[in-house]
């Protein structure tokens, strides 16, 4: 990126000063630590993930430490998002065999959920999950439950022939089985965390983009039109953005459910 | 914003897919935290309420189900009762319709009895006290017919018996005369 005197500081960073839209890149996602502890230094995003930790067990502790009979308040709305992770993700995906798995599936539910949420929280205003290392966790998390559910239900080597489908001619064997495999146990975290990771990523720069633009196109001049134009479209995109962030941790969660309910399902 | 994006700058670019250490380290615990405070130790909490809640809806339904048949069962046992207490009603109505007819029958039977003790009694008593009458009637009737005769004859008939041959022969006559005369009368 060319950096000159002349466009150093935002307040001459405009439309008709001379100085191109400074596109927002994935230099973005990068900050400066915080504070080191020891070789780990903390950033933005950690600190950020830290708060969703705090806030997640503090709402939930508010909700459920001392739960009534008759629901009051905090402990509505949590009995509201468990209800919705039981009977909207853990039942349909795998049933009723599959409840003990409840609390793993509600954890990363409202985690991913919050630290998604964090991207349009002001002050905040970055998805903790556009940084791969706390999806990866995730991934790890879900990757062992499946794996050893399925190991434990149908025993190691059943449970690697349990993924290829059974009645297949032999001669396309080869070269099914080794896929079917990769698929199963690769593919499946990777594209997991990707999925989850990409969206959040695209969203955050999304908004850069029109935020930025807003900025940009803000001048005493013809530019306050378009700027105008571009604040509609990130507040229009802040919305969309915070559909995708239910989303996306819906669709982990309920992936993360299909790959354990898979595991337990003795027939392919 | 611009600030950061120019300090990021002076970074080398890196691959956003391969994550930090401090990410992974900080992730895992995080995930930890979260696992452990909501996951085990305040879900339980909530499922255990959400199943009592559970129990006592379906306990409060049940009870209430229990509740009705008992309440069906009462109020069959009211009408059972009911109808066998009219039945009953109905039965001393019977009962006491026919003592009375009873009664009332046996009271007339006592009556008409009575009353015809007393006739026949009357009809006794009339019978003596003509009898008595008659007898009386014979006697005087004898003595005057005797001294009317004794007068009309003039001479005494000092024989008792020869003389009271004489006065029943002649009220044998007369009375058969008489019983004609009665006859005559009730079989009118």
């Amino acid at each position: 990126m060319n950096v000159d005197v002349k466009c150093g500081l935002p307040a001459t960073h405009h439309i008709f000063s001379g100085c191109g839209y400074p596109s927002p890149t994935q230099n973005a996602f990068v900050f400066n630590p915080i504070f080191s502890i020891g070789p780990l230094h903390v950033t933005k995003p950690e600190l950020l993930m830290a708060i969703c930790v705090v806030v997640i067990v503090g709402f939930f502790w508010v909700a459920f430490a001392k739960p009534k009979l008759v629901p009051r308040g905090a402990q509505n709305i949590g009995e509201l998002g468990v209800l919705f992770v039981q009977n909207q993700v853990l039942r349909p995906m795998i049933g009723k065999k599959g409840d003990r798995f409840l609390p793993f599936l509600v954890s990363l539910f409202f985690f991913i959920w919050l630290m998604n949420l964090l991207e349009i929280i002001p002050v905040a205003q970055f998805p903790v999950t556009s940084h791969t290392g706390f999806v990866w966790i995730l991934v790890a998390f879900v990757w062992l439950t499946y794996m050893s559910v399925g190991i434990r239900a149908k025993g190691p080597i059943g449970f690697f022939k349990n993924m290829v489908p059974s009645g297949a001619p032999w001669w396309i064997l080869w070269l099914l089985a080794p896929l079917v495999l990769f698929s199963d146990i690769l593919i499946r975290p990777f594209t997991l965390g990707v999925r989850l990771f990409a969206n959040m990523f695209a969203g955050h720069l999304l908004l850069l983009v029109f935020y930025l633009a807003t900025w940009y196109f803000t001048s005493a001049n013809f530019g306050a039109v378009y700027a105008v134009g571009s604040l509609a479209m990130s507040i229009v995109l802040t919305g969309f953005e915070l559909l995708i962030q239910m989303l996306q941790a819906f669709i982990f969660t309920m992936l993360a459910a299909f790959y354990i309910g898979d595991s337990m399902e003795t027939a392919h | 914003m611009h600030l950061v994006v120019m300090a990021a700058a002076a970074q080398s670019e890196t691959n956003p897919l391969i994550p930090s250490a401090t990410e992974l380290v900080m992730g895992l615990i995080g995930f930890v935290v979260v696992f452990g405070g909501l996951g085990k130790i305040l879900l339980p909490r909530i499922q255990k309420t959400l199943a009592e809640r559970t129990d006592l809806i379906e306990g409060g339904l049940h009870r209430a189900d229990e509740a009705q048949a008992e309440a069906t069962k009462v109020l069959e046992q009211y009408r059972e009762q009911l109808r066998e207490a009219r039945q009953e009603a109905a039965r001393l109505r019977e009962e006491a319709k026919e003592q009375g007819a009873q009664i009332i029958a046996e009271m007339r039977e006592q009556a008409q009895a009575e009353a015809s003790r007393l006739v026949e009694s009357a009809h006794a008593q009339i019978d003596a006290d003509r009898q008595q009458a008659l007898g009386t009637l014979r006697r005087q009737v004898g003595d005057l017919a005797t001294e009317l005769a004794g007068r009309i004859v003039g001479e005494s008939l000092a024989d008792e018996a020869r003389q009271s041959r004489v006065v029943d022969r002649f009220l044998d006559e007369l009375e058969s005369t008489g019983d004609q005369a009665t006859q005559l009368r009730a079989g009118r």
